[in-house]
């Protein structure tokens, strides 16, 4: 399989890989996807007021899932969580031109920034469904 | 980027530059039709079949007569499965095969269920072995074919042939096995080890790609087989078409080479491999091998990085050219059945890569796959939220996972 150039270099040198302390109550953390479907990914999120100020991601699973996690932190930081719950997986598909079998990573990706965001959420007291 | 190397021997081998110089001839200079009996042209064609037929039923303990050429393994699963389903489905319509068989075997076992064949799927054991008391309990009064494949082509795991044949010799059943992987590489005895049937491919053992043989019994008992393809009756009726001469010298000359060589092959591969995986298992914790630790191909080494995922895996190593048993590198997807049979989790059957050794490679080779290997596996286990959770010490068969 060819991966476009933007997985390549994704996968090569992944952006703000690593761990924020998920019990402090400004991170915000999902886990989504199972191990058995060969994808997990977990992705964090450090917020001041209204804004993430840090992003951080581990992916056990395919380059393309990889590359779409490490995306997905790049584009977090510095967002509000509105404009951050707002992003659609297409936006990742179309940045890293994934082919149709690897829709699914940028679908779990997305998953995952939501996650992250309702985790942080439930944490402040408000009722992620609400919002 | 570094030179490709080639550890996928399973899948296909080169040809041997002594078995390309046999071939050349036959495409120019003698290019008869071994058919053809009224000249020249055609009797030297058929010597050189002739000629290939012998060292074949040499390599494996037969008969010249008793081989039958075919396209390839695929093509001899299928007349062999086939062929025997309809010859001697009077008798009974019972048929007891594997779980972790090729693809070309469970698709043919499939077919003849839906003619009306009732066919057992035996599940292997942990290593991926059979043995012959589990055929004995699944033998039927209506049994009429067990086909059980020599080695596994992703795992490398050898089966117990000789006592599935003596049983099925036993019982009055006839014994097919799929010898693609096994033969040239370990020791085939059709007769010591009562086999009747067995399909054998060239590409695998360093001959051309688009030819094989099916070997079948000619006495005690007489095997015959309902033939697949109509036309000229050639190969005694059961396998019509203009023989592909060259390919067939290429086949005879790779079976003379491994007979030749077998040894030599053998303890090449094998400590290529011990190698390799003392490298491995020196340098990395959560490795498990899939497959028989003895009863195995010397060339195959099936490993599970537990908590890198196979594709990403073989991103990291793209230099190296090996197989996946994750779904993601092919169309399907499940996973490997064959890791699935043996009851390895999707987790690690995701996580498994095969690699294979040959005639052609070298010990640095091994030592750079090795190297790259590992550097690959610490890379992705540090982007790994699996192993990361194990470091910790969740166990993550406790997590409630979404899967989707």
């Amino acid at each position: 399989m060819a991966y476009s150039d933007k997985v390549l270099d994704h996968y090569n040198n992944p952006r703000n890989v690593g761990s924020l302390d998920k019990s402090a109550d400004d991170v915000g953390t999902g886990v989504v996807g199972a191990p058995e479907c060969g994808d997990v990914m977990k992705l964090q999120i450090q917020v001041e007021g209204d804004t993430i100020v840090d992003a951080k991601f581990k992916t056990f699973g395919c380059g393309s899932a990889i590359a779409s996690s490490s995306l997905a932190t790049e584009w977090l930081k510095g967002r509000s969580l509105d404009d951050a719950m707002a992003i659609n997986n297409t936006e990742i598909v179309q940045e890293l031109s994934l082919p149709p079998v690897k829709i699914h990573c940028s679908v779990l990706a997305e998953d995952a920034i939501k996650a992250a965001i309702n985790d942080f959420k439930s944490k402040q007291g408000t009722d992620p469904s609400q919002t | 980027m570094n030179a490709p190397i080639y550890l996928d021997y399973q899948a296909t081998t080169p040809v041997d530059p002594r078995v390309l110089e046999e071939m050349l001839p036959y495409f120019g200079e003698i290019y008869g039709n071994a058919a053809s009996r009224s000249h020249s042209f055609g009797w030297q064609a058929e010597e050189a079949v002739g000629q290939g037929r012998e060292r074949i039923a040499h390599l494996i303990g037969a008969s010249a007569k008793e081989i039958i050429f075919t396209s390839g393994s695929t093509e001899g699963i299928n007349l062999a499965m086939k062929g025997v389903a309809q010859m001697y489905g009077s008798k009974g319509k019972h048929i007891i095969t594997s779980q972790a068989e090729h693809k070309a075997v469970l698709d043919t076992a499939k077919r003849l269920e839906k003619e009306g064949f009732e066919v057992t799927y035996l599940a292997p054991d942990s290593t991926g072995r059979h043995s012959a008391e589990q055929v004995a309990e699944a033998l039927r009064e209506d049994t009429i074919l067990v086909t059980i494949m020599w080695a596994n082509n992703e795992i490398g795991t050898i089966n117990p042939i000789r006592e599935i044949g003596a049983l099925c010799k036993e019982r009055g059943v006839l014994f097919f096995t799929d010898g693609t992987q096994a033969v040239g590489k370990v020791p085939v005895d059709v007769e010591a080890d009562n086999v009747d049937l067995m399909c054998l491919s060239a590409h695998k053992i360093y001959g051309p790609k688009g030819v094989g043989a099916l070997y079948v019994r000619r006495r005690n008992p007489r095997v015959r087989l309902v033939a697949q393809m109509d036309g000229g009756g050639h190969e005694r009726g059961m396998r019509s078409g203009t023989l592909n001469v060259p390919a067939i010298v290429g086949l005879g000359k790779a079976c003379e080479l491994c007979e030749t060589d077998m040894d030599t092959d053998r303890e090449h591969a094998l400590s290529l491999r011990t190698r390799f995986e003392e490298k491995i298992f020196g340098a990395l914790d959560h490795v498990h091998l899939n497959g028989h630790p003895e009863h195995r191909l010397p060339a195959c080494s099936n490993l599970s990085f537990a908590y890198v995922e196979g594709e990403s895996m073989i991103m990291g190593i793209s230099n190296l050219a090996v197989s996946s048993g994750s779904a993601c590198t092919s169309a399907s997807l499940e996973p490997s059945h064959v890791l699935q049979s043996m009851g390895v989790g999707d987790e690690l059957a995701h996580s498994s890569i095969r690699f294979g050794f040959g005639r052609f490679t070298s010990e640095e080779d091994v030592d750079v796959a090795a190297e790259q290997v590992i550097a690959a596996v610490q890379r992705l286990r540090e982007l790994s939220p699996l192993y990361e959770m194990v470091q910790e010490g969740v166990d993550l068969s406790k997590i409630q996972w979404d899967a989707h």
